[in-house]
């Protein structure tokens, strides 16, 4: 074994780049329950890209023969009911690990200085991330697929002058037709993979580039080192250390998502919704259209924006305002700490206030706004539906988060940080 | 785990069942469906129901992603299903289609009959069996008859002669509080409408003219039907799920070795 190593190491250095990518790499030893996301991120974008080949064998990117190459898989392919579930499960669970992996370094300040582009890279995964689930959700050909994706590309009519004209452009035709399926295939299973793959890489030569950060926010590569070991004072390799960790959250990661995948595929029609268990028909919209849960903060908030002017391009400027705000979010914080845990109570409380926001209108994107009904005449909003004027606030809650940070963040009483990392 | 993440995971727990409680209860139309009385596992159930369907829906409905062959998952032999269950020149590959072409079903019917393949997933079991028996006469709709879970719909009640005829029943009430009271009374399927002058009508079906089945017999009859719908809608269910509990076990071992491997190695560190 050590022979073969030494006759590859003199002609392709792989050795080197091993202990360069994992194997030497130097990370705090404090790292807690929220630092798994990101090995589980990448262990889904694997097993998304390997079902997803498996998938592409059998399916039918073809207006007529779509929806009945996805039945051909879940009934005759072997174990291909198997593989569509993972893949289905896996998209949001994707989701569920980005955010989560997001807010952790919400709460433990790693976008900031000096590990900006590695939050930027982040950002821009997650944007790809949303494109690469918004093209894929066409490809089954379902009702839900069919008017989803013809909300989410009328979004770009509402601009102004070029707005028709670009909406066109996108669909190849005047409806979401054969010709947007099979452009959205190609963009699904080809070009945003390279574009994931490549920002998933620029994310972690950024991240090694300045080590990672830790939950009490000490900068590890500027302790002292240790004689012995040569290393900083809390840090550790990578390997084995955090390869056997990490393989706990493995482990864990995959009972509950072969709980759902082998349980409740469905999810209860949030992963796999039940309007997309009928054929796309262009004829006939459906009652209601909600985007798949990982969308449902942006488009309650889309919802909540009144038209004004004649257009209603607020609502779209509002959304995508929301998504792209992420990537400023280094240059908004002024606090003296990175962590929550050394923060003052200010900080917290628009942490706090910014979560329920997001997750209200989260579950407020999944229903129709008359869910809670209207005001009634002595409430100053007057046959407002409920719901709306909610999701208006929490849009004003979401957004003060990001914009008064500068002003809540200086302004905060913030605990002194330590020098060395403490354990749990 | 720290504090916050325990935190976080109660109140994300406690939330989604804020979200999911009262969506099951009550449909936002008024609807209060009484849930389907089937097993998954009663294969004599799936095999009537199997039975019931070609012989009662397979007429004007396809299941054009269903193979007769998928028909072994229940229990039933090749020659069992040659000999019983298919009528033309199929072969026992062949997926479960009609004589009637697309085009002649726009023609012939108001709405052309779905393909009923993976029609369970879409409706759900609850709503397809009280669609099944919530058929009335009207004589005011074309067909002559009407549905009050899927109002106005195309489908005349094509098993009269089994169901017998139903009549819609409708109680005023002055409050919501009084008719919502009653339809939980009703112990069956019902709806609430609201009406004009802010009253509240609960409706439901009774009996009129018997059919050749009692009203026990007619539901089980439903019930066998939609628990093969059901069958049909995902033939890999039953094996997805017994996958499920070995793959689960499994991944429990696996964490116990995973974990001490982890204690192992961590132990060093101080």
């Amino acid at each position: 074994m050590s022979k073969l190593m030494t006759w590859i190491d003199d002609r392709f250095p792989l050795t080197p780049l091993w202990e360069l990518a994992w194997g030497k790499y130097i990370a705090p030893k404090n790292f807690n329950f929220w630092y798994y996301f990101g090995s589980l991120a990448a262990l889904v974008l694997v097993m998304q890209i390997g079902t997803g080949i498996w998938l592409t064998m059998d399916y039918k990117p073809d207006a007529t023969l779509a929806f009945g190459s996805v039945e051909y898989i879940m009934r005759d392919v072997q174990w291909g009911w198997l593989i569509r579930y993972m893949h289905s499960t896996g998209a949001s669970m994707f989701f569920v690990v980005v955010y989560l992996h997001m807010f952790r370094g919400l709460i433990y300040g790693s976008y900031r200085k000096p590990r900006e582009l590695t939050w930027i890279f982040g950002c821009l995964i997650y944007l790809a991330l949303m494109a690469e689930a918004f093209f894929g959700y066409l490809l089954p050909w379902g009702q839900m697929s069919y008017w989803g994706a013809q909300v989410i590309v009328n979004l770009f009519s509402a601009i102004p002058v070029i707005g028709g004209d670009l909406s066109t452009w996108i669909r190849g035709d005047y409806t979401i037709s054969d010709v947007t399926l099979n452009r959205f295939f190609a963009f699904h299973v080809a070009a945003l993979p390279l574009v994931l793959i490549a920002l998933v890489a620029a994310h972690l030569i950024a991240l090694h580039e300045t080590g990672s950060n830790n939950p009490d926010g000490v900068e590890i590569k500027k302790q002292p080192k240790d004689p012995k070991t040569g290393l900083p004072l809390d840090g550790i390799y990578s390997h084995p250390y955090y390869t056997v960790k990490d393989i706990v959250g493995v482990v864990a990661f995959l009972a509950v998502f072969s709980a759902i995948v082998f349980f409740t595929p469905d999810m209860g029609g949030y992963f796999l919704e039940s309007n997309n268990f009928i054929p796309a028909n262009p004829l006939k919209t459906p009652p209601e259209i909600a985007p798949v849960w990982y969308f449902t903060p942006y488009y309650a908030m889309l919802r909540a924006v009144p038209s004004f002017l004649q257009t209603q391009v607020w609502g779209v400027i509002v959304m995508g305002a929301s998504v792209l705000i992420f990537f400023v979010l280094p240059w908004l914080d002024r606090g003296a700490v990175k962590s929550i845990r050394y923060r003052g109570t200010l900080y917290k409380s628009f942490l706090a206030a910014f979560i329920v926001a997001f997750l209200i209108l989260g579950y407020l994107g999944t229903v129709p706004v008359t869910v809670w009904g209207q005001f009634g005449d002595a409430a100053p909003f007057y046959g407002a539906d409920r719901a709306t004027v909610l999701s208006r606030f929490l849009t004003l809650v979401y957004f003060a988060f990001f914009l008064l940070m500068p002003w809540y963040t200086s302004r905060d009483k913030t605990k002194p940080q330590p020098d060395r990392v403490r354990w749990k | 785990m720290s504090k916050l993440a325990r935190i976080l995971l109660v109140s994300l727990s406690l939330g989604l069942s804020l979200c999911a409680g009262p969506a099951f209860s009550q449909g936002e139309d008024g609807l209060r469906l009484v849930p389907a009385p089937i097993n998954r596992l009663d294969q004599e159930s799936l095999q009537r129901g199997a039975r019931d369907f070609v012989n009662y829906c397979l007429n004007c409905h396809t299941a054009k992603y269903m193979r007769y062959n998928r028909l072994e998952g229940i229990g039933l032999t090749p020659a069992q299903i040659t000999d019983n269950l298919m009528f033309a020149s199929q072969k026992i590959g062949d997926t479960m289609t009609v004589a009637m072409t697309a085009k002649d079903a726009a023609k012939w019917f108001p709405a052309p009959p779905p393909d009923l393949s993976v029609e369970a997933r879409f409706r759900g079991r609850d709503w397809l069996y009280n669609y099944l028996l919530a058929f009335y006469r009207d004589d005011t709709s074309e067909s002559g008859w009407n549905n009050l879970v899927f109002p106005n719909v195309s489908m005349p009640n094509v098993l009269w002669q089994l169901s017998g005829t139903n009549k819609l029943v409708e109680t005023e009430y002055d409050e919501h509080e009084k008719a919502a009271g009653a339809a939980i009374a009703a112990k069956g399927l019902s709806m609430l409408e609201a009406k004009p002058g802010g009253k509240y009508a609960m409706l439901t079906v009774a009996p009129d003219v018997p059919g050749t089945m009692t009203r026990a017999q007619y539901e089980a009859f439903v019930g066998d039907l939609v628990n093969y719908l059901d069958y049909m809608a995902e033939p890999v269910k039953n094996e997805r799920i017994h996958l499920g509990i070995i793959v689960l076990l499994f991944l429990g071992v696996l964490y116990v070795f995973a974990y001490a491997l982890k204690r192992e190695y961590w132990k060093d560190l101080h």
